[in-house]
């Protein structure tokens, strides 16, 4: 019956029935909910009661007024500068493993391992790893002579605390960066690594001229990845310390998480989710900006 | 030793692979070796040392008794079945059409998936979970399903590279013999995306069971805990026994490691085709 119908019907037919499911759950799951924290960031809606007073700007006045709030995001700062470091080891990996070398494919395939752990179990692991008395690297620091470093308490230091976790982060998310790396080294042409040996190209010449320009849209991307990644940490000081000690590893979005379902301050919440999607977006304007001036790629 | 050229690039090489390939495996050794200790055993040993036994699977024993990891096993899994039917039904949907007619508002379809990524999901959660309550999915396991089946720009980029693969030839032998469009997509679309699929099986599979934000905000409930749910409350409960723990560690670990050994070609497939280009 449907196959009587000329295919300019059809393909109408089919244009909506395949869209209309999927766009109802993207609209349900994504721009409606984030509609409405629009408009929860302009009440101060407890989040139970049914009248949502209408507030106007304050929960914007109060999130840039309330240092405590802002304060947080100093916190984020640790996962940030463990990003950019994983992401130079993750390259730096990638072009080791991209060179002549035995038995690459088990070093990849050992290095990405951290990447599918499950991220609680792996939180657990690491707490157990930190831990100042039983913890084994302490004891691994211990047995090989650096007894001084080997009493520290790692997630119970407020300074320290944060590049503890953030580095729970580097070991899950390295291998994942390095095989994105790998994959764009591969899409380099090798006749050009050809051309330029002819010209007398030394190892860091290629490098610095070749190499890594060629990485550069990717590059871009897990630095994008990594920034937005560090404003939005959760799971691990979630699972890992509850924030502590003293809030000094309360990340920015737990704070979100905690304001609307621990205070029942939904409007609040809505306004600091509002305001860190528009960080999320001028990350992303600032990198296309310097994207576009990059040249033509 | 093919060519046993000694080359200082080659040593650090080596030397650097090697200190990176310890970093990655020191945590899980540790969480292995402790697994297997009794808690006399563990309060006497050093945290690195080996057990007595690797047979010793007490601990494993407990984990299942007390934990009720079984049943988290299952939650996960009937949860990742229905998802995985239904998201690979609409990717593969939105992909044909995306892939294959032009029509005016196809931009907009596809910008609306690119813009969806750029969410923070964690932040909206606020405003999802008045829908999910109103809908009466709370504390219910349709709760995480209707989370987790709606496609996302990285699935439709992936089958639409291999729609663009697929010629138009085919599609159009195929209506010279009359086949109607639903036909082409069910006959010759969806059976040749079948690579692209079973790579999406794999990272899907891992990225859901590996989830701990969605199960532990919708589905509180003691029965419908998942594996990393039920992780979390066994480590509350228990947060002095770390053997007890590591065991428990292990077991949610295992899953996924033995898959990826098996399967680490597609999975390496799957991470570079969607973040490459």
């Amino acid at each position: 019956m449907f196959g009587t119908l000329s295919y300019n019907k059809q393909k109408t037919i089919i244009i909506v029935s395949f869209l209309t499911i999927p766009l109802l759950l993207l609209a349900t799951f994504t721009y409606y909910p984030a509609l409405k924290l629009i408009y929860y960031s302009f009440t101060n809606w407890d989040g139970y009661s049914p009248e949502k007073p209408w507030v106007g700007l304050d929960n914007y006045r109060e999130v840039f007024a309330n240092p405590a709030i802002f304060k947080v995001f100093t916190h984020n700062f640790a996962y940030f500068a463990m990003g950019i470091l994983q992401n130079i080891v993750a390259i730096y990996f990638a072009i080791v493993l991209n060179s002549k070398l035995k038995g690459k494919n088990a070093f990849r395939i050992l290095l990405f391992l951290p990447y599918i752990m499950n991220g609680v179990a792996v939180a657990f692991m690491f707490g157990y790893v930190f831990d100042t008395t039983n913890g084994s690297l302490n004891m691994f620091l211990n047995s090989i002579g650096l007894t001084g470093l080997g009493q520290t308490s790692w997630l119970g230091t407020e300074g320290l605390v944060n590049y503890s976790l953030a580095s729970t982060g580097f070991w899950r998310f390295m291998g994942y960066n390095m095989v994105i790396y790998i994959a764009s080294l591969q899409a380099i042409p090798n006749d050009i690594y050809e051309a330029s040996k002819i010209d007398g190209a030394g190892p860091f010449q290629t490098l610095w001229r070749i190499t890594l320009p060629n990485m550069k849209p990717v590059i871009q991307l897990n630095l994008f990845l990594t920034v937005t990644g560090a404003l939005e940490v959760f799971d691990l000081p979630f699972v890992l310390t509850k924030g502590g000690p003293a809030g000094a590893s309360e990340t920015y979005v737990q704070k979100v998480v905690d304001t609307a379902f621990a205070y029942n301050n939904y409007g609040l919440a809505s306004a600091m989710s509002i305001i860190l999607l528009f960080f999320v977006v001028i990350v992303l304007l600032i990198q296309q900006l310097v994207l576009s001036r990059g040249g033509d790629k | 030793m093919a060519h046993s050229k000694f080359s200082f690039t080659g040593v650090i090489k080596y030397f650097t692979l090697l200190i990176g390939v310890f970093v990655v495996l020191f945590p899980p050794y540790v969480v292995i070796v402790n697994a297997f200790k009794s808690t006399d055993e563990f309060n006497s040993s050093s945290s690195m040392a080996l057990p007595n036994s690797f047979l010793n699977f007490d601990n494993f024993i407990a984990v299942f008794q007390r934990g009720g990891l079984l049943n988290g096993f299952g939650n996960v899994l009937i949860i990742i079945a229905i998802t995985l039917i239904l998201n690979i039904l609409f990717g593969t949907m939105v992909a044909f059409v995306l892939g294959r007619f032009s029509f005016k508002l196809k931009p907009v379809v596809f910008g609306a998936y690119l813009i969806a990524t750029i969410i923070p999901s964690i932040t909206t959660q606020v405003a999802t979970f008045g829908i999910i309550k109103s809908m009466g999915l709370y504390n219910t396991l349709g709760a995480p399903i209707v989370l987790y089946i709606g496609a996302d720009v990285i699935q439709i980029i992936l089958y639409l590279q291999f729609i663009r693969n697929i010629p138009v030839d085919l599609d159009e032998s195929a209506m010279v013999e009359g086949a109607s469009l639903f036909r082409i997509y069910r006959t010759i679309i969806f059976p040749l995306l079948t690579p692209a699929t079973a790579t999406l099986i794999i990272l899907k599979t891992i990225s859901i069971y590996n989830d701990m934000y969605i199960p532990y905000l919708y589905m509180p409930k003691q029965s419908l805990g998942v594996v990393t749910t039920i992780l979390m409350r066994f480590q509350g409960v228990n947060s002095g026994e770390w053997n007890l723990i590591c065991a428990a560690i292990l077991l949610i670990l295992l899953p996924t490691v033995i898959l990826y050994f098996f399967l680490q070609r597609y999975i390496f497939e799957g991470v570079t085709s969607g973040a490459v280009k």
